[in-house]
C-alpha cells in the first residue's frame, strides 16, 4: 500500500501512438478550397454549448481509437483487467484482515465501512475510467507531442482526458461495486427514499471531484512536468483515505479534506446521513446535500486551473 | 517540431550581422511573382510583421540558486508568403525556426507583432485555423500505433467533419499518389520510417489545408523514399496550390521543391529569396571530386581551387551558384578522367559562411 | 579486483540514473509522505481497539508504517526497480548483447538494482521516515548496535527483493506477455511482505503461511530488526536462506535462457 500502487495498475508498456484528433469547428465546408479567410462558417471556438458538444465528440472518437487499440491485444487486456481488480481489490483485503481481529474500526463496523469504501471504489474508479490518464499530460509535454494535439480542431482538454482511454479500469469499479453490494446486503440502516437517492448523487458528485482532481492535477504539470505522482497522493491517496470512516483520521486532516480539498463530500458527509452517525467537525446536517455544488465548484476551479496552465503552455512552450 | 528549439535554445551572442535590414526584411523580391499568380501587391496568404516570442528562462546555476533571463526566441520577423508558394524555412537548431512554425499554427502565443494566416489569427482562433491547416512533425507520427492505418484515416474523416465524397477522392488521390494502396490495413507500428511518413503525409492532407506546415519531412528516409515524398510535394503543390512552408536540413529539399528560401538565424531572417541567391550571399562552395588516372600535380581550373591531393584524387572547391558541367568539360579536356563527383554544401556551411562574409546579409540586397 | 570495481561502477551507473530525476523524486517523496499518514491513522485506529495487537504497541505500529513507506520504492516491493527494463530487452532481444558481455547477467543487474535501491532508499525513504519520526510518537532504538543490524537486514532484504524480481524477469524468456507474471508478482509483493498490514497481525494459518516466504524478509524481517522483536542472527539466517535459494533459482533459469538464445540465434 503506498505511492506506486499506480504502477500495479496494468499499465501496458507498448509504444504511444500519441494518437489525436478533433472534431470540426462547424458544419459545411466550401468545396472550393481556395477560397480567401472569411468564407467557413466559424462554429466551435464560440460559444460555450457547442464547445462541450465538440469535445465530447472529440472524446468518444479518440477513446474509440483506443478501445480498439485495446483489443489488438485481447489477451493482455483481460489479464490487465483482471490484474486491477486484484490489485484495488488488496485494500479491501486490509480491512477484511483488520476485522478478523477488531469489531470496528473508529467505531464503524464492516458493513459501514464497506458502504463508504464501495462509494469511494465507485466514484473515484469511474473517474479514473474516464479521465484517469490525464496524469500523463506531463510527458507529453516533455517529449513534444502535446503539439500534436493543438493543431488539431478540438478542445485539448477533451483530447487528453481521452488519452489511452482504458477499459481495464473497470477492474476498480467492478471491484468497488461488488463491495458496495455486500454493504447494501449487511447494512443495517433503514432506507428512507432520500437515503436511497443520495447514493447515486453521492457517486456522481464524487465523480465529478475526483474528475476535477484529475484536472487540476494535470494542469499542474503544465508547471512541474515530473510532477504526476504529487498526483497520485490526491488521486489514489484520496480514494484510499475515503474508504476508512472519518473518525479514524485526525481533526486537522478532517478539516483539509473538508475545506480545501472536499473529498469528505464525495462520500463520508452524504454517508453520515445515511447511516445516522454524528457528522465530522459538528458540521451542519444539510452539509450531507451539498456534493453536487461542491463538485460543481470543483470542476468550474479545475476548469480554471486548466485554462491558465494551457495558456502558460502556450505562451512558454513549456 | 523539434521541442529544442524553443526555450532551451541558444542564447542571443552579441552582434547579429546585418541588424538593420534583417529586422525587416520587407517584401521578397519581383523574381518570385511568377509562381504566385493570385498574389496581390502587399497582400500574403501567411503574413508576419515584426512576430517576436521572448521565452523567460530560469537556468540552475547553482543548488538551489537559479536564475532568470529573457531569450528572444524569434526576434522581429516580418515575411508574407502567398498563395500557393513553396517556400523552405531553414536555419540552425535552436534558431528560432520550430517556434516560428508554432505560432503559425497556433500552438504558441507570440509576444509582440501582428500574424495571420488565411485571416485568421493563430493564436486566438487555434480549432478554427486548424481546418485550414496540415501540419506534419517529421519524427513523430500522429497516426495510431497499433491500428491499420486505415483507421487513422478514419478518424481524421470524423474529427474533421469531412464530407464523404471529399474524403473519398482525396483518400484515393493520396493512395494513388503515395503508393499507400497496400499499406492501409497494416498496422501502423509494422511500416517503415518512410511508409510511415507518406501515411502521415496523406492523413495531413485529407482535409483539403489550404497550407502544409512540413517538420523535416524527409528526415532519416532512403533515397526512394526521399525522392517519393518530394515528388508529391511538388504535384501537391502544382495540382493543388496548397502552400506548402517546410523546415529541413537537407538542401536538396530546397533544391527540388521550393522556389524561395528563408533563412533564420538567432531569431532573425537572415535571408529571403531564391536558393542560388543564397548561395551567393553566403559565397559558399560545392567541391567537385575528380578521380584522376594517376597522380598528377594540381589541376588549374579558375574559379575552382585544389583544396586538397590525395594521390590520384583531387577536391576542387567552386562557387556553389556556378555550373558544374563547364567545369568538368574542362578538367576532362586536360587529364585523363575515371571518376567525378559533386559534394553540396550542407546548410549549416552556408549560414556559417553567411555569418564570416559579416554584415553584407540584408535580405534585400542578397536576394536579387 | 577488477571484477569488483566493474560491478561498483555499474552500481554507481544506477544510482545516477535515479538521481536525475529530482522533480520524480520529490514527488515521490510527497506522495510516500501523504498514504504513510493515512495508513498511520487507520493503524492507530486499529491499535486503540487493540492496544497490543501483533505485539506491537501503538508506537512500534506507528514506526512499522513509516519504515513501510521507506522501503516501498528502495525494495520495489510492488514492482518497478531494474527488472523492468530487463524484461524489455529480453522482449526486443537487445539482451542478446547483455549476454555476450565478459560480465555475468545477473551480478551486472543485481548490482544496477542495488544502485537503484540505494538511490531509492536516501533519495525517497529518508525523508518520509523523518517526518513520521518528527510528527507522531515512533518507537526507535537507542542503541547503535541494533541499528547497524537493522542496516544489514535492509542490506540482505535488497538481495533477496532482487533475486525475487529477477525470477519475474527472466519469465520473459518464455512468456509472450510478461504483463501477467508482473501484476502477480506485484500483487505477492505488496499482500505478503506486510505492506499491507504485519504480517504478525495476519490470523491464523495464514499468517504462519506468510511469515516463513521470501516477501516477509522485505519489510517484517528489518522491522522486527529495528522494532528489537526478532534476532538478528536469527533473521540474517533466514534472509539469506532466501537469497541463496532464490539466486541459485535464478541462475538456473537464467542458464536455460541463454542456451534458447544460442539455440535462436541471438
Amino acid at each position: 500500500m503506498g505511492g506506486s500502487r499506480d504502477r500495479t495498475d496494468g499499465g501496458d508498456s507498448r509504444t504511444d501512438g500519441c494518437g489525436a484528433a478533433g472534431s470540426g469547428s462547424g458544419g459545411s465546408r466550401p468545396v472550393d478550397g481556395r477560397g480567401t479567410g472569411g468564407n467557413r462558417p466559424a462554429g466551435g471556438p464560440g460559444s460555450g454549448g457547442s464547445r462541450v458538444a465538440d469535445g465530447l465528440r472529440a472524446y468518444r472518437l479518440i477513446a474509440g481509437m483506443w478501445l480498439r487499440s485495446t483489443m489488438a491485444y485481447r489477451a493482455s487486456f483481460i489479464m490487465t483487467t483482471i490484474g486491477n481488480f486484484a490489485v484495488t481489490a488488496l485494500d479491501f483485503v486490509a480491512i477484511l484482515l483488520m476485522f478478523s481481529r477488531v469489531d470496528a474500526l473508529g467505531g464503524y463496523t464492516l458493513p459501514e465501512i464497506a458502504f463508504l469504501y464501495g462509494l469511494s471504489g465507485v466514484s473515484f474508479g469511474l473517474a479514473d475510467l474516464a479521465i484517469g490518464s490525464m496524469d500523463r499530460l506531463g510527458r507529453r509535454v516533455r517529449d513534444g507531442t502535446l503539439d500534436t494535439l493543438l493543431v488539431r480542431p478540438a478542445p485539448v482538454l477533451a483530447q487528453i482526458a481521452a488519452d489511452r482511454f482504458a477499459l481495464r479500469r473497470l477492474g476498480r469499479v467492478t471491484q468497488g461495486a461488488l463491495v458496495l453490494g455486500y454493504a447494501f446486503a449487511t447494512l443495517d440502516v433503514h432506507w428512507t427514499a432520500l437515503k436511497v437517492l443520495l447514493v447515486p448523487v453521492m457517486v456522481v458528485s464524487g465523480w465529478a471531484i475526483f474528475c476535477a482532481v484529475f484536472v487540476a492535477g494535470a494542469a499542474f504539470q503544465f508547471a512541474a512536468q515530473d510532477a504526476s505522482e504529487v498526483q497520485n497522493a490526491f488521486t489514489y491517496g484520496g480514494t484510499t483515505l475515503l474508504q476508512y470512516p472519518p473518525t479514524v483520521f485526525a481533526k486537522e486532516l478532517v478539516r483539509g479534506v473538508t475545506f480545501v480539498l472536499p473529498l469528505a463530500f464525495v462520500n463520508w458527509l452524504p454517508a453520515t446521513y445515511v447511516l445516522g452517525r454524528p457528522y465530522p467537525l459538528g458540521l451542519p446536517r444539510w452539509t450531507a446535500f451539498a456534493s453536487p455544488l461542491v463538485a460543481a465548484v470543483c470542476c468550474a476551479l479545475a476548469g480554471l486551473a486548466w485554462r491558465a496552465g494551457l495558456r502558460s503552455y502556450r505562451s512558454t512552450g513549456s | 517540431m523539434e521541442l529544442d528549439d524553443g526555450p532551451g535554445g541558444e542564447p542571443r551572442t552579441g552582434v547579429a550581422p546585418g541588424e538593420e535590414s534583417a529586422g525587416r526584411p520587407g517584401e521578397r523580391p519581383g523574381e518570385g511573382l511568377s509562381e504566385a499568380p493570385d498574389r496581390k501587391p502587399g497582400e500574403g496568404f501567411i503574413e508576419l510583421d515584426r512576430v517576436e516570442k521572448v521565452f523567460d528562462v530560469r537556468k540552475r546555476t547553482g543548488f538551489l540558486r537559479r536564475e532568470r533571463r529573457q531569450v528572444r526566441a524569434v526576434d522581429g520577423i516580418s515575411f508574407r508568403v502567398a498563395r500557393g508558394e513553396m517556400v523552405g524555412y531553414i536555419g540552425p537548431n535552436g534558431a528560432g525556426k520550430s517556434t516560428t512554425i508554432k505560432m503559425l499554427t497556433g500552438i504558441l502565443t507570440p509576444s509582440g507583432g501582428r500574424l495571420r494566416v488565411a485571416g485568421i489569427d493563430p493564436a486566438r482562433e487555434r480549432t478554427r485555423l486548424a481546418q485550414r491547416i496540415g501540419v506534419v512533425f517529421g519524427q513523430r507520427t500522429t497516426l495510431w500505433w497499433d491500428l491499420p492505418l486505415i483507421d487513422s484515416y478514419r478518424l481524421m474523416h470524423r474529427m474533421y467533419r469531412i464530407p464523404d465524397a471529399r474524403y473519398r477522392e482525396n483518400l484515393d488521390r493520396c493512395v494513388e499518389l503515395l503508393e499507400l494502396a497496400d499499406l492501409l490495413d497494416v498496422p501502423v507500428r509494422q511500416l517503415s520510417l518512410g511508409q510511415r511518413m507518406r501515411g502521415d503525409i496523406a492523413a495531413a492532407l485529407l482535409h483539403d489545408p489550404d497550407v502544409l506546415y512540413l517538420d523535416e519531412p524527409t528526415i532519416g528516409l532512403d533515397v526512394i523514399s526521399k525522392a517519393k515524398v518530394r515528388a508529391f510535394l511538388k504535384d501537391l503543390n502544382a495540382e493543388r496550390g496548397t502552400t506548402v512552408l517546410l523546415t529541413t536540413h537537407d538542401l536538396q529539399d530546397i533544391e527540388q521543391l521550393c522556389s524561395r528560401v528563408m533563412v533564420i538565424d538567432h531569431g532573425r531572417l537572415m535571408y529571403d529569396g531564391a536558393l542560388a541567391g543564397l548561395h551567393a550571399a553566403g559565397g559558399s562552395e560545392r567541391v567537385l571530386v575528380v578521380d584522376l588516372e594517376r597522380e598528377l600535380p594540381p589541376i588549374e581550373v579558375p574559379p575552382a581551387r585544389v583544396v586538397r591531393v590525395e594521390g590520384p584524387r583531387q577536391w576542387l572547391a567552386f562557387p556553389a551558384a556556378e555550373s558544374a558541367a563547364p567545369l568538368v568539360a574542362r578538367i576532362a579536356d586536360r587529364c585523363p578522367l575515371v571518376d567525378l563527383s559533386v559534394r553540396e554544401p550542407d546548410i549549416e556551411a552556408v549560414i556559417a559562411r553567411m555569418y564570416a562574409q559579416g554584415a553584407t546579409g540584408g535580405a534585400e540586397r542578397t536576394a536579387s | 579486483m577488477g571484477a569488483g570495481r566493474l560491478y561498483a561502477a555499474v552500481a554507481a551507473g544506477g544510482f545516477r540514473r535515479y538521481a536525475t530525476y529530482r522533480a520524480a523524486t520529490a514527488a515521490g517523496v510527497f506522495t510516500n509522505t501523504v498514504f504513510g499518514l493515512i495508513l498511520v491513522y487507520t493503524y492507530l485506529a486499529l491499535w486503540d481497539v487493540r492496544p497490543h495487537l501483533g505485539g506491537y504497541d501503538r508506537a512500534q505500529a506507528v514506526t512499522y508504517v513509516w519504515l513501510g513507506q521507506a522501503l516501498l520504492s528502495t525494495l520495489a516491493i510492488g514492482g518497478g526497480g531494474v527488472e523492468d527494463e530487463l524484461m524489455e530487452r529480453i522482449r526486443t532481444g537487445d539482451i542478446a548483447v547483455d549476454l555476450y558481455r565478459p560480465a555475468d547477467l545477473q551480478l551486472w543487474w543485481l548490482a544496477a538494482d542495488v544502485g537503484r535501491a540505494m538511490f531509492q532508499m536516501l533519495g525517497r525513504g529518508v525523508v518520509p521516515f523523518l517526518f513520521g519520526a518528527l510528527f507522531f510518537p515512533v518507537a526507535l532504538p537507542t542503541d547503535p548496535v541494533t541499528w547497524a543490524a537493522f542496516v544489514g537486514t535492509v542490506l540482505s532484504a535488497m538481495l533477496v527483493s532482487f533475486a525475487l524480481r529477477f525470477l519475474v524477469a527472466l519469465s520473459a524468456f518464455w512468456l509472450l506477455d510478461g504483463t501477467g507474471m508482473v501484476q502477480m508478482a506485484s500483487l505477492a509483493g505488496i499482500f505478503c511482505s506486510g505492506m499491507l498490514l504485519p504480517l504478525n497481525v495476519f490470523p491464523g494459518a495464514l499468517g504462519e503461511v506468510v511469515r516463513v516466504l521470501p516477501w516477509s524478509s522485505l519489510l517484517q524481517a528489518p522491522a522486527d530488526v529495528l522494532l528489537g522483536r526478532a534476532d538478528p542472527l536469527g533473521t540474517y539466517a533466514f534472509q539469506l536462506a532466501w537469497a541463496v535459494a532464490l539466486l541459485a533459482l535464478g541462475r538456473l533459469l537464467q542458464t536455460l535462457a541463454t542456451r534458447r538464445v544460442v539455440v535462436q540465434g541471438g
